[in-house]
């Protein structure tokens, strides 16, 4: 198990690791994919009220769940690199905010397609969206703060005490804009209005989110990889690496 | 070592009460912050002008009319609290950076979060305060009835030291970068968004004659969580950009 995780800290052998572990989750993204758009399209009822709208549900919703997870393990992993200063905790975090942050323009931006068949406009102060507004946000602060420092560990480190205050921080927006937008709207139209899905749309959704979730690990180690070898690029390795592709 | 600069010459003091308990230590923090910003009336005086002139651009730019003004004016004393407290900000922790007054302190083996916690009641006291006291004229200038003056003073009291406390992490984030104001505000302004809510909501509740004290419970919880976690936050930030 130790040994296990030592191995882990090692960029040389996680680069090794995840080169074999990628052609199937490349496979697995692309099958699972590919049953969700069936399912999705094919086999799943319109909504008796949004029609076939609401097949956007099925990118929209993953993607916002993503957007958060991407943060959760941008966070947590950041705080493994800040306290036992493992480098390959932080290449894992920083190589996680640029997806976290697509995913969350992702669910803003079908957010707003969904929006205009369904509100009638493509912006609406809604809780959700407002939340992943803000979200992207501080993705983007990570990544800015990321990039304004010279020194790659101190840039490591203040970007990873940053990614923890966002995430004392998420649920306390979150609640705050929720607080906020009943407030301010007396009947917001939810999304879910309907209280028990439909099983054939639940099916199709689920198969999305799990879609998702492996593309996002695919995405992350092809991230990873190319972080490695951005920074290790002077060590031995990297170099037989290099020249073992060019002959 | 001390001595030969004036912002640094109360290490001395500080060295003396290291064996004593941390209270004390932490009153001379503050004392010596003090010290330094008495000596330049700026900090006082920058922020509050800053405040006052974006406040006064609203009329112009939205409407002079008396009723929507009330109508705004929780909002733009927020946001205008918001922007000024982040623009005092730098004042505290910039120079002492770049003289290396800081690295002083931590060598003398005072704690991060100390300095951390001094700077941010200093950087109230200094700045969050009087934009407090004007409060007051402002709202008058904006019409709001004399309900929501008082909420305004009472919510800007909870919440501009969370906004010092939550803005210090932001500020020992940036320090010594080269754009540090542009990145500063990138990364605190959306921290600061439960304060701007529930601060704008308790002045709005109670100028239309609703209850307001969920929302200063709330800002009052955001003070002891920030009281409590921002100083280590921001020591853990500081010794980044120190080393």
């Amino acid at each position: 198990m130790w040994i296990w995780f030592y191995q882990m800290a090692s960029p040389k052998w996680f680069y090794q690791f995840t080169d074999k572990l990628l052609p199937w989750f490349r496979g697995s993204t692309l099958v699972l994919m590919l049953i969700g758009l069936a399912l999705g399209l094919l086999f799943s009822p319109a909504d008796y009220q949004q029609g076939n709208t609401v097949r956007i549900m099925y990118i929209h919703v993953p993607a916002a769940f993503l957007s958060m997870f991407a943060y959760v393990v941008m966070a947590i992993s950041g705080a493994i690199g800040f306290v036992w200063r493992i480098k390959m905790a932080h290449i894992v975090s920083v190589s996680c905010a640029p997806i976290g942050a697509i995913f969350t323009l992702l669910a803003l931006i079908t957010g707003a397609i969904w929006g205009k068949p369904t509100w009638g406009t493509y912006w609406e102060w809604d809780a959700r969206l407002t939340s992943e507004l803000i979200l992207f946000f501080l993705y983007i602060g990570f990544m800015a703060l990321h990039n304004a420092f010279d020194d790659r560990t101190s840039a490591d480190r203040a970007s990873a005490v940053l990614a923890l205050v966002g995430l004392v921080n998420i649920p306390i927006i979150h609640f705050s804009v929720e607080w906020w937008n009943t407030l301010h709207q007396g009947a917001t139209i939810s999304k879910f209005e309907k209280p028990s899905m439909d099983a054939d749309m639940l099916k199709a959704l689920l198969v999305f989110i799990v879609a998702f979730q492996v593309y996002f690990f695919t995405v992350l180690m092809q991230r990873i990889k190319s972080e490695i070898i951005k920074r290790e690029k002077m060590t031995g390795w990297v170099k037989k690496l290099v020249e073992g592709k060019a002959s | 070592m001390s001595d030969s600069n004036n912002s640094t010459n109360v290490h001395s003091n500080i060295d003396d009460s290291k064996n004593e308990n941390g209270k004390s230590q932490l009153v001379s923090l503050i004392k010596r912050e003090m010290a330094v910003v008495m000596r330049s009336q700026s900090e006082f005086v920058y922020p509050l002008a800053f405040f006052v002139i974006v406040t006064s651009l609203f009329p112009l730019a939205v409407t002079p009319d008396p009723v929507q003004l009330a109508f705004i004016a929780p909002g733009v004393l927020w946001v205008a609290v918001l922007l000024s407290v982040l623009m005092s900000l730098n004042n505290f922790y910039q120079a002492d950076f770049e003289e290396g007054g800081l690295e002083q302190l931590l060598v003398c083996g005072v704690a991060g979060h100390q300095i951390v916690l001094a700077k941010s009641i200093a950087n109230w006291l200094a700045s969050g305060l009087p934009l407090v006291i004007v409060t007051p004229l402002i709202g008058y200038l904006f019409n709001l009835d004399p309900q929501g003056i008082k909420i305004a003073v009472v919510s800007l009291l909870i919440g501009t030291p969370v906004l010092s406390l939550i803005g210090s992490i932001g500020m020992c984030l940036t320090l010594g970068l080269r754009n540090g104001g542009v990145l500063l505000t990138l990364l605190v302004l959306p921290l600061f968004i439960p304060v701007l809510i529930f601060g704008s909501s308790a002045v709005q509740a109670a100028s239309s004659g609703l209850d307001y004290s969920g929302q200063l419970a709330i800002l009052l919880a955001l003070l002891i969580l920030s009281l409590l976690l921002a100083p280590f936050a921001g020591s853990a930030a500081m010794k980044i950009s120190i080393d």
